[in-house]
């Protein structure tokens, strides 16, 4: 015990900052170390724009970790979405103000559909959406034949590809960026300034409770899901700007983006979370990526240490609730 | 604990050199460095029908009569790389009339699934001639065997490890490949140079043969090589890697071990505003177009879809009773540089068409290869 209140008295001086942004800053400091030029506007800017595509995925994935459930479509989504849309501009620039809008759609109502199996199927989430994650991959692919068709237009490829130049003090801002800026923003708000943010906790907390107090833990879930489709949509609109077409873009980032989360400290199985935190978790597993590439370690190696960090920095952050209650 | 210990570690020391050994030959690397050079026979504006060496195996014992049923066990067709193949295949069956019925099972990339498959064409009875694309080489191998008791057997891509199929059609191989990307940038970077290696990933035997010749030639011309990473195919990784080696010092030339993600390679230098290096790419039309648009030094070897035809082809030798080349029909494996690149660049075909199809003169080209 007296142990216990040591610790304690450690960690109060600091009791409001959340481990997540921590990690963050000794990453960073090790990624400057190893690479002085990170500091320059290209430096952070490059490791700004690599990161928005999972941000906004960690933004969107927390409302459905924080409501209780598990959205492993997104990776796929982004798939169709980068090679549905090469497939409908058809090289046509023009193209772009339609197709976008359709994108961010097909995201919403992927939301939609897991959303309802999940709430009047009764399926559970996991297997609700690792069967949306089966049936998109096949969609992409019937839509593509297996090679996609086209390419992406300039004028798409912007919000991913594009900087806005001779900006004063950083020089340039990735379009990106301010897309993340915009978007995570957005999340932000909703989750944490509105009546939803407080109903997808309460529901993820215990729906019974919620559904006592009024809450209408469908509709609430349905719209947690429905973000985390647009948020797929708009990464897979950033993703496929900042690297063009490929058929397997999306693979792997559905659970990038759940341990983005669950490193800001978002709690699997519902109750707690928040989108600035999954903002810090995304932002410190991109410094992960980052740093072992300039570590120049061989691959075998990279993966070790990334798994290690991993189960390490989710391990503290849990230690560090335990400690402070919250 | 200690024996265990030990054990592993003896394990470890004598596996090592064993995989060294099998991704870099010196005899192998210098046999296909020749194969590149050697003049095939053959007609020269058909190239899936030419051939690397002499050497002829007899069919007419073979006693399989026309029409016949050609069953073909396929390792996957998932990469553009295969969809290609597969496509060029099909059209390719349609030109024999000695090929009565043309079975296709897919093994979806799993080297079980592969077995099975083959296993049930046995069974099925249907089967006159077999063709195999294994999806790895020690697994098939006594697949494959099992086959050749019941039919002829043509293996095309990866081999196997027996000599039992009536040939083994494949164009030079990995370090042909290697050798021809490091020679131009050997030929077009002054020494001391810096050279960025992309790879997809480790393990895989005609990828660690590419990279060992490139790396070979690259290391004997002087050039310095600055980092080997893995991509894992993946365009937005890709792009990311470049841009962080950009980050911290020029790079004169970039080798890939396959192309399919060059043009992203190829963009991190345009986006960080550097001039665009010597590169190696492969013959797909996003990265030919690139080429072409920007006038870039570079090359793009091949590892040429055609064989996919040479496969069916074999196969309507073995059932006319024709000879063919054996007990390898080595393919010759063109580069596409830039005196031949307008010959390849096609704007009507999809990104990731690969060029060396060897197609374009067949009936539906190139609406089934997904072109407009």
């Amino acid at each position: 015990m007296t142990e216990r209140t040591e610790t304690r008295g450690l960690f109060s001086r600091l009791p409001q900052i959340n481990p997540v942004w921590v990690l963050l800053a000794a990453l960073i400091v090790a990624i400057i170390f190893m690479n002085p030029g990170f500091v320059e506007p290209t430096g952070y800017m490059n490791f700004l724009k690599r990161a928005a595509p999972l941000a906004i995925l960690a933004a969107g994935q927390v409302y459905v970790i924080t409501s209780g459930g598990f959205d492993l479509s997104v990776g796929s989504l982004i798939t169709l979405v980068v090679v549905g849309s090469s497939m409908l501009t058809n090289n046509d620039p023009t193209a772009t103000y339609w197709v976008i809008p359709v994108m961010l759609g097909i995201g919403l109502g992927t939301g939609l559909v897991n959303g309802l199996v999940v709430c009047f199927l009764r399926v559970p989430s996991l297997i609700a959406t690792l069967g949306m994650m089966i049936t998109l991959n096949g969609l992409a692919f019937m839509w593509s034949g297996g090679a996609p068709r086209g390419y992406l237009p300039d004028t798409f490829r912007f919000f991913g590809r594009e900087l806005i130049r001779d900006v004063p003090l950083v020089r340039f801002i990735p379009v990106s960026v301010i897309v993340l800026i915009v978007v995570v923003g957005l999340f932000a708000w909703l989750m944490h300034r509105t009546n939803l943010g407080r109903q997808v906790h309460a529901i993820g907390d215990n729906p019974v409770a919620a559904r006592l107090a009024g809450v209408s833990v469908n509709r609430t879930r349905i719209t947690a899901f429905m973000l985390s489709g647009l948020s797929g949509a708009i990464a897979g609109i950033l993703l496929g700007g900042f690297a063009g077409v490929s058929t397997d873009v999306g693979t792997g980032y559905e659970l990038q983006a759940i341990t983005a989360a669950v490193l800001g400290g978002a709690q699997l199985l519902g109750g707690r979370g928040s989108v600035p935190a999954a903002l810090g978790g995304a932002l410190a597993l991109t410094a992960i990526f980052t740093l072992l590439n300039f570590l120049g370690l061989p691959q075998p190696v990279r993966q070790v240490v990334q798994g290690l960090i991993l189960i390490a920095a989710v391990a503290l952050a849990m230690h560090r609730r335990k400690q402070t209650g919250t | 604990m200690k024996h265990i210990l030990m054990a592993t570690g003896a394990l470890a020391l004598s596996l090592a050199p064993l995989h060294a050994q099998n991704f870099d030959d010196p005899e192998e690397f210098a046999k296909q460095q020749e194969q590149l050079a050697a003049e095939p026979m053959g007609p020269a504006d058909q190239p899936w029908l030419q051939h690397i060496g002499d050497a002829m195996v007899e069919t007419a014992d073979l006693g399989v009569e026309a029409p016949a049923t050609v069953c073909f066990s396929n390792a996957g067709v998932n990469n553009p790389w295969r969809v290609v193949g597969y496509t060029n295949m099909t059209e390719e069956v349609a030109n024999h009339e000695s090929i009565g019925e043309f079975i296709h099972v897919d093994a979806e990339g799993s080297d079980d699934k592969q077995i099975a498959d083959i296993d049930d064409l046995l069974a099925g009875g249907d089967c006159d001639v077999m063709i195999v694309s294994p999806n790895t080489t020690a697994a098939l191998t006594p697949a494959v065997e099992r086959a050749c008791e019941a039919m002829p057997v043509i293996v095309f891509d990866r081999g196997v490890n027996t000599d039992c199929p009536v040939t083994f059609v494949h164009p030079v191989g990995g370090y042909g490949f290697g050798i021809q990307g490091a020679e131009f940038i050997a030929d077009n970077v002054d020494e001391g140079g810096n050279v960025l290696m992309l790879r997809i990933l480790p393990g895989v035997d005609v990828l660690e043969t590419r990279y060992s010749a490139g790396r070979r030639i690259l290391d004997e011309a002087g050039l310095n090589i600055v980092g080997a990473e893995f991509t894992d195919g993946d365009n937005a990784k890709t792009k990311s890697i470049v841009e962080d080696y950009l980050m911290r010092g020029e790079i004169d030339a970039v080798w890939m071990d396959a192309g399919a993600t060059a043009v992203a390679a190829i963009e991190a230098f345009e986006d960080s505003g550097y001039e665009i290096p010597v590169f190696v790419g492969e013959d797909q039309q996003d990265f030919l177009r690139k080429w072409q648009d920007e006038g870039l030094t570079a090359i793009a070897p091949t590892y040429p879809t055609f064989q996919w035809r040479t496969a069916v082809i074999a196969a309507a030798h073995v059932i006319e009773g024709e000879a063919v080349p054996g007990p390898e029909w080595v393919l010759p494996q063109p580069a596409i540089t830039q005196d031949n690149l307008d010959e390849y660049v096609n704007p009507a075909m999809p990104p990731l068409h690969y060029a060396m199809c060897g197609c374009e003169d067949m009936a539906n080209y190139p609406g089934a290869w997904g072109g407009n």
